[in-house]
C-alpha cells in the first residue's frame, strides 16, 4: 500500500481575481483521519471539489487514490466517497431507496448490495426506519445515512465536507465514532469541520486561512509547536471587563474569551495567576476561578491566526 | 462507454419520485385532460348555426327567396328580422347575429330587369378562423343560388331546357363535416406533448442541481449522459401515454379517429418528443433553479407550439418573416405529419420532408445538449 492516499501540490483555485485556494500543498496518509480546519470562506470546501473533480483546478496538482485529479477524474472518481456539505439525498426517497439508488449507480451486484444496504442501515442506526423518507428523519440520523450512502461501494478514501454542522452533540461523538470505525478499518477519512473539539479526534490536522495553509501536523505536536507559554483560565460572572482589564498588561502575552471564560497566556503558571487576581482586584471585578488548563486547538488555533494579522499588519506599517 | 447498469437504477429512481409527487403526477396526467377539454371545446370554430339577421328592404317574394337559403342549411340559423339598420350594428356587437344580410330596396325589379343587384352582406371579423368559415359557406350558398337565377332567368326567356354551367356541391376534404375538432385535436397532441415534456424533464434535471443532488451524482462514476438518458427516458414513456390519452379522449368526445398507420403515428411522436427533451435539457443547462427553469421552458414552449406551429393560425396567412421564423418550430413539421395520418390516413410519402426535418432537429437539440452537459458537467 502506498504510503499517501492524497499528494497535493501548489494547489490553486481562483474565481475571478479571488484566490480561494492559494498554492496549497500537503499529504494525507493511508488509513488516516485527515482533519481539514478553518473559518468561513478559508477555501475548504473549494480544496474538496477540486480533489473529488467537481472543480477544475486553476493550477497546481494532486494525485487521490494515486489518480491525477486533472487527467484520470473518472479513476479518481471510482476511488472515492463524498459527503457534502450540504444534505444530498433524496428527501422524496426513503432510507433504503437511497441506498439502493446509490448501490445501483456505483454498480454494485444484487448480492453485493444487499449486504451493504444491511450494513449502512446497522451503521447509521436506522434498523426498522428503512421505510422512513430521508426527510423525516432527524440531523444526525440524515448525516449518518449521507456517510452510509458515500462509503456504500467501500471507497478507499472519504471526503466529509462538515458532516456535523448543524447537528447535537451527542450525534457529532456518535459520527466521530464512526469516523474512527473507517480509519481503523483502513479508509483515508479526509473531514472538514468548524468544531475545534472534533480535531482533536483526527491523526493530522491541517489549518487552513483565507486559502493558505497556516499550520500542520498532530493535535499534540501543533500544540507543543505553538503553545509555549502556559495558559490560564479565568472564570468570571464579568468576562468582557475583564478581558479589557487583562489584555492591555504587559505580562499577558494573548488574551482571548473562551466560551463564557477568559484565556490568557502567561510566563510563568504561578507568576501569573497572582497577577491576573492582582489586576482584577484592582479593578473591581469579582474572578470565581483562576487555574492553568492543558491547551486546546483552539488556543492554538487562535495563536496562528493572530500571529498571521499581526504579520499582516505589520507589511502594511512597513509599506 | 454508456453502461446501462448505471442508467437503470437512474429510471427507477427517477419513477418513483413521479410517483411520490402529487403534483408532477397531476401536471402530467391532469393538464392533457384539461388542455384537451378547454381548447376542444372553447376554440371550436365550428361554424355551424352561425346567427344571421336579416334586413329586408325590398319586401318581395324574389328578395324572401333570397333570405330563405339561410334557413335550409344547418351552417345557417335565421335569427332576427331586422326595419333599421342601425340595429345590426347593435346585434353584431353583442355577438348575437354573427353574419347580416341587407337586400336594398329594388332587388326584385332588379332581377326582374335583368340586371345584377348588389346584395351586402356584414360578417362579425373578431374571430377569423370562423369568419373565414362563415364566408366559405355565404360564398358557396350564394354562388348557387345565382346559378339558379341564371337558370330561371333563361327559361323563362323562352329555353327548353337548361343546363346548369357548374355543378357546385362543395365537398370538403379530410374533413367533410368542417368540424374544427378533427383539425384541432391533432394539433393539440404536438402542443401538449411539447409543453409537458419540455417542463417536465427541465424542472426534473433543475430540481437535482437546486437540491444539491447533482453534485453527489457528479463524484459518482455515472457520466452526464447516463445521467440524463436515465432521467428522461421515464418522460419519453409518460410523453407515449399523454398521447395516447388524448387520442383515446379525442375519439370518445370528439369523435376523431386515427384514419392512417397508429405505428407510423408513434414513430413520428417519439421523434418528436426526442426534439422536445432535447430542448428541456438545453433550458435544464441555463437555470440553476426551477422558477427560472419554469419560465424559460414556458415561453421557449407556450406560444411558439401555439402561435408559430399551425395549430390555431395558419401558416401561410402569416407575414413572411415570421413564416421564417415558424421554420425553427419542431411543432410545425409535427403537426403536418400527425395531421396527415390522423385525418387523412396518409402514408409516409405524404410527409417525408417533414419527418426528415424533425429528425434533424431531434439530432440537432439532443447534440448540443450533450455538448453543453459536457462542458458545463450540468
Ligand atoms: N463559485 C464561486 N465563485 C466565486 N467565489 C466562490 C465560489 N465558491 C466559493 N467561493 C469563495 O471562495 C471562498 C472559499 O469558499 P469555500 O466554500 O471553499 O470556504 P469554506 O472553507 O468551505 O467555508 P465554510 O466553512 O463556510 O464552508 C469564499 O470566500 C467563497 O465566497
Ligand atoms: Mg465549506
Amino acid at each position: 500500500m502506498e504510503e499517501y492516499s492524497i499528494q497535493v501540490s501548489n494547489l490553486t483555485k481562483r474565481f475571478g481575481g479571488f484566490t480561494a485556494v492559494d498554492g496549497v500543498s500537503f499529504n494525507v496518509r493511508a488509513g488516516e483521519i485527515f482533519g481539514f480546519l478553518g473559518a468561513n470562506g478559508a477555501g475548504k470546501t473549494t480544496t474538496i471539489k477540486m480533489l473529488c473533480g467537481l472543480l477544475a483546478s486553476t493550477s497546481g496538482t494532486a494525485t487521490v487514490g494515486g489518480f491525477d485529479i486533472n487527467r484520470q477524474p473518472d479513476r479518481v472518481k471510482r476511488a472515492i466517497g463524498y459527503m457534502s456539505q450540504r444534505f444530498s439525498l433524496y428527501e422524496d426517497l426513503s432510507v433504503a431507496e437511497n441506498l439502493t439508488f446509490f448501490g445501483g449507480v456505483y454498480g454494485l451486484s444484487d448480492a453485493g448490495l444487499r449486504e451493504r444496504r444491511e450494513w449502512a442501515v446497522a451503521m447509521a442506526g436506522l434498523q426498522g426506519r428503512e421505510r422512513s423518507l430521508a426527510r423525516e428523519l432527524a440531523g444526525g440520523m440524515r448525516q449518518r445515512l449521507a456517510l452510509g450512502c458515500a462509503v456504500l461501494h467501500r471507497p478507499g478514501i472519504v471526503f466529509l465536507d462538515e458532516p456535523t454542522g448543524g447537528v447535537d452533540p451527542v450525534s457529532r461523538r456518535r459520527f466521530w465514532d464512526l469516523i474512527g470505525d473507517l480509519s481503523a478499518g483502513g479508509t483515508t477519512v479526509f473531514v472538514t469541520t468548524h468544531y475545534l473539539d472534533e480535531a482533536e479526534y483526527c491523526h493530522t490536522i491541517m489549518l487552513m486561512h483565507a486559502g493558505r495553509i497556516a499550520a500542520g501536523g498532530s493535535p499534540g505536536s501543533l500544540k507543543a509547536e505553538h503553545i509555549r507559554n502556559p495558559i490560564l483560565e479565568v472564570e468570571s460572572p464579568d468576562a468582557i471587563a475583564a478581558l479589557d482589564a487583562i489584555q492591555d498588561q504587559s505580562w499577558a502575552k494573548e488574551t482571548s474569551i473562551f466560551g463564557t471564560n477568559l484565556h490568557v497566556s502567561v510566563d510563568d503558571a504561578a507568576e501569573g495567576e497572582r497577577l491576573v487576581r492582582r489586576t482584577l482586584a484592582e479593578h473591581g471585578i469579582p474572578a470565581a476561578r483562576v487555574g492553568r488548563v492543558t491547551p486546546t486547538l483552539e488556543d492554538v488555533f487562535i495563536q496562528v491566526i493572530e500571529g498571521k494579522s499581526e504579520a499582516g499588519s505589520q507589511t502594511k506599517v512597513g509599506a | 462507454m454508456h453502461n446501462p447498469n448505471h442508467i437503470v437504477p437512474i429510471i427507477r429512481k427517477e419513477f418513483r419520485q413521479i410517483r411520490r409527487d402529487p403534483r408532477t403526477m397531476g401536471i402530467l396526467l391532469f393538464v392533457p385532460v384539461f388542455m384537451l377539454m378547454m381548447f376542444g371545446y372553447a376554440l371550436n370554430f365550428d361554424v355551424r348555426h352561425t346567427p344571421v339577421a336579416v334586413l329586408d328592404l325590398d319586401r318581395t317574394p324574389a328578395s324572401r327567396e333570397l333570405w330563405q337559403q339561410f334557413g335550409r342549411t344547418e351552417f345557417f340559423d335565421l335569427r332576427y328580422w331586422l326595419r333599421d339598420q342601425r340595429e345590426i350594428d347593435r346585434l353584431l356587437g353583442t355577438e348575437r347575429a354573427r353574419l347580416a344580410v341587407v337586400i336594398p330596396p329594388g332587388y326584385g325589379a332588379d332581377l326582374a330587369a335583368g340586371r345584377s343587384p348588389a346584395v351586402q352582406f356584414i360578417v362579425d371579423g373578431a374571430n377569423s378562423n370562423a369568419a373565414t368559415a362563415v364566408l366559405g359557406s355565404l360564398e358557396a350558398m350564394m354562388q348557387q343560388h345565382s346559378l339558379r337565377l341564371t337558370a330561371e332567368r333563361i327559361l323563362r326567356r323562352g329555353g327548353s331546357r337548361v343546363a346548369l354551367p357548374l355543378d357546385y356541391r362543395p365537398r370538403v376534404w379530410f374533413n367533410p363535416e368542417l368540424k374544427s375538432a378533427k383539425f384541432l385535436i391533432p394539433g393539440l397532441i404536438g402542443f401538449i406533448l411539447m409543453v409537458v415534456a419540455v417542463i417536465s424533464t427541465t424542472l426534473s434535471i433543475v430540481r437535482e442541481k437546486e437540491r444539491g443532488t447533482m453534485e453527489q451524482l457528479a463524484v459518482s462514476p455515472v457520466t452526464p449522459l447516463e445521467l440524463v438518458a436515465g432521467k428522461t427516458a421515464p418522460y419519453v414513456l409518460i410523453a407515449l401515454l399523454s398521447t395516447t390519452m388524448i387520442l383515446l379522449l379525442g375519439a370518445w368526445l370528439f369523435e376523431v379517429r386515427v384514419a392512417g398507420s397508429l405505428l407510423l403515428l408513434y414513430g413520428v411522436t417519439l421523434v418528436f418528443i426526442l426534439a422536445a427533451l432535447g430542448m428541456g435539457i438545453m433550458i435544464s443547462t441555463l437555470a440553476d433553479t426551477q422558477q427560472v427553469a419554469f419560465m424559460i421552458a414556458v415561453i421557449a414552449t407556450m406560444l411558439p407550439s401555439y402561435i408559430l406551429s399551425g395549430f390555431v393560425f395558419p401558416i401561410r396567412n402569416m407575414p413572411l418573416p415570421v413564416q421564417l421564423i415558424t421554420y425553427l418550430v419542431p411543432g410545425r413539421y409535427y403537426l403536418v405529419c400527425i395531421r396527415a395520418i390522423i385525418l387523412k390516413g396518409a402514408g409516409l410519402e405524404a410527409f417525408w420532408p417533414q419527418v426528415l426535418a424533425l429528425c434533424a432537429f431531434a439530432a440537432m437539440m439532443l447534440g448540443a445538449a450533450a455538448v453543453r452537459i459536457r462542458m458545463k458537467k450540468l
